[in-house]
């Protein structure tokens, strides 16, 4: 593991003179004994799964269970009416962290961002601003190092898993990943993209994992779109110079600490909130009846 | 950990514990049987039990036992594939003690008679781990080029294989060495850092007191068919 802070980055950044991304860069080539090339050629495929997981999603599978389909094509369709409050960008953020969330709860292929319940964040805050703005493919590629040093960190100092730490750990790391990235996209100083990463993973403290009968569908599929819009807000507050008091180190170091002092039933358990409720308990009373093996 | 276990693995869905994993278990019992499954009996313990058929882990572990990889887009239609290759399965519940949650005990019978039963789990992120073989604990994760040998146990057998992946300029990263009782049957594991050639696998099959060798070759470039359609 290369980095132990994102303090850490900052000052290698610096220190050497080179953008946030490169540092990450260096640290996968070095990680991996690959040049540079090889270690962009697979950034650029992940990339291009994530594309494919868009384009591939048509709004007609459902998830073994029936809970979830179809939310990503009618909230595109509502978005195309012209009607949506949240208009433009922003309406096709939230279709589109709906649709690849759904992708993923109905087995089809997708990219664990950091984790496959959390795979619809990232892409759905670059898919719609890569169509609008006509963004190079290597600033995107740019975004995705900056984005996935920050999910290093966080692993390393936190947690990632539901299991572990809670929704906070894996939506909250995919919102922080995908507000860096935005920032990194617009430009945003290394200094700006540790404030939204502080200041995402700020707002979805304590954030509990609670799926109903134990499925990454219900709440899951939705909370993909809070993390999304969690990520442009915190990344438009840091572009603004607007600054998280608590240092980002700090702030991951609390969120790990939180997570571990979850209580189990909100840790993936499918024993608690949303989940022991009498729809979830039903839910799960069904699933079991009607498994194909007992 | 890598950067490419955070932005990735690119997999078929829900969940990378209760469906990637399930398919590189699924991968790694078809590798060690050494042959092509055409009847297997799986067993599902704990969360996979309990979340199994919502998750497609039962989908994933049959595509794996049909050499499916974890972003193979067969996997959802496991079970129809299953049947077109002529693999028999069946599946059912197992409580086991002492068991990670994510556990899954597989009985396979190949097309030419070979035998194997396997208890893997899934730790998250896709990883797995195998930790019994025809009833002798293991620990391996498949994260390297690996080598099961069932042999005799006498003395002699483990230099002898050792002895040859030296002169081939190939690197033990991790070894074990279990039996189940002295003088009877022992398993030999190798975890290689380089890759090993089908030719080489081949003679060290042929070495005395070897009475099978199964070659598990790690998913370097899982990605490549991501590209696929």
């Amino acid at each position: 593991m290369a980095f132990h802070s994102v303090a850490e980055i900052l000052e290698l950044a610096k220190l050497e003179d080179i953008p946030f991304w490169e540092v990450v860069l260096r640290s996968d080539m070095e990680e991996r004994q690959v040049t540079r090339e090889e270690s962009m050629a697979k950034m650029l495929i992940t990339w291009q799964a994530m594309r494919d997981a868009a384009d591939a999603y048509t709004g007609t599978r459902r998830s073994v269970s029936g809970l979830v389909g179809g939310d990503g094509m009618r909230m595109r369709q509502y978005q195309l009416r012209g009607k949506a409050i949240a208009g433009g960008y922003v309406g096709e953020v939230i279709a589109e962290a709906l649709s690849m969330a759904e992708s993923n709860a109905c087995m089809r292929r997708i990219v664990a961002a950091p984790t496959a319940g959390a795979c619809g964040v990232l892409p759905a805050v670059l898919l719609p601003l890569q169509k609008d703005k006509d963004l190079t493919q290597r600033q995107i590629l740019e975004a995705f190092y900056v984005a996935s040093g920050v999910g290093m960190v966080i692993a390393h100092n936190a947690c990632i898993s539901g299991a572990s730490g809670g929704c906070q750990a894996e939506i909250g790391t995919a919102s922080a990943m995908a507000a860096a990235a935005l920032v990194s996209l617009k430009g945003g100083s290394d200094k700006m993209i540790a404030q939204a990463v502080a200041i995402a993973l700020s707002n979805l403290m304590g954030l509990v994992c609670d799926p109903v009968a134990g499925l990454v569908e219900v709440p899951c599929v939705k909370r993909n779109v809070i993390g999304a819009m969690n990520a442009i807000s915190a990344a438009d507050m840091a572009l603004a110079g607007i600054e998280c008091v608590v240092p980002v180190d700090e702030v991951i170091e609390a969120m790990g600490e939180v997570g571990r002092s979850m209580p189990v039933q909100f840790r993936e358990t499918a024993l608690g909130g949303l989940a022991n409720t009498p729809t979830g308990r039903a839910v799960r009373d069904r699933m079991q009846e009607h498994q194909e093996w007992k | 950990m890598n950067l490419f276990d955070i932005l990735g693995p690119i997999m078929i869905g829900p969940s990378s514990s209760h469906t990637a994993g399930a398919a590189r278990i699924g991968n790694m019992a078809r590798t060690l049987l050494g042959e092509i499954p055409v009847q297997a009996k799986i067993h599902l313990h704990g969360s996979f039990a309990q979340t199994g058929s919502g998750h497609g882990t039962d989908r994933a572990l049959v595509g794996g036992l049909l050499g499916m990889k974890p972003d193979d887009l067969r996997i959802p239609f496991a079970f129809e594939e299953a049947e077109k290759d002529g693999l028999q399965f069946s599946i059912d519940t197992i409580e086991l003690r002492e068991a990670h949650p994510n556990t899954a005990v597989i009985e396979l019978i190949g097309e030419n008679g070979a035998r194997l039963e396997m208890q893997a789990c899934s730790i998250g992120g896709g990883a797995i781990e195998v930790h019994k073989i025809n009833g002798i604990d293991v620990l391996f994760t498949g994260a390297f080029n690996t080598l099961v040998i069932h042999n005799h146990d006498e003395y002699g057998t483990l230099a002898a294989v050792t002895t040859i992946l030296s002169q081939l300029h190939i690197n033990v990263a991790n070894m074990s060495l279990n039996r189940a009782k002295r003088g009877g049957d022992a398993l030999m594991v190798l975890e290689t850092d380089q890759h090993i050639k089908p030719s080489q696998v081949e003679f060290l099959r042929d070495l005395p007191g070897i009475l099978s060798l199964t070659y598990y070759d790690k998913e370097d470039e899982e990605y490549g068919f991501s590209l696929r359609r």
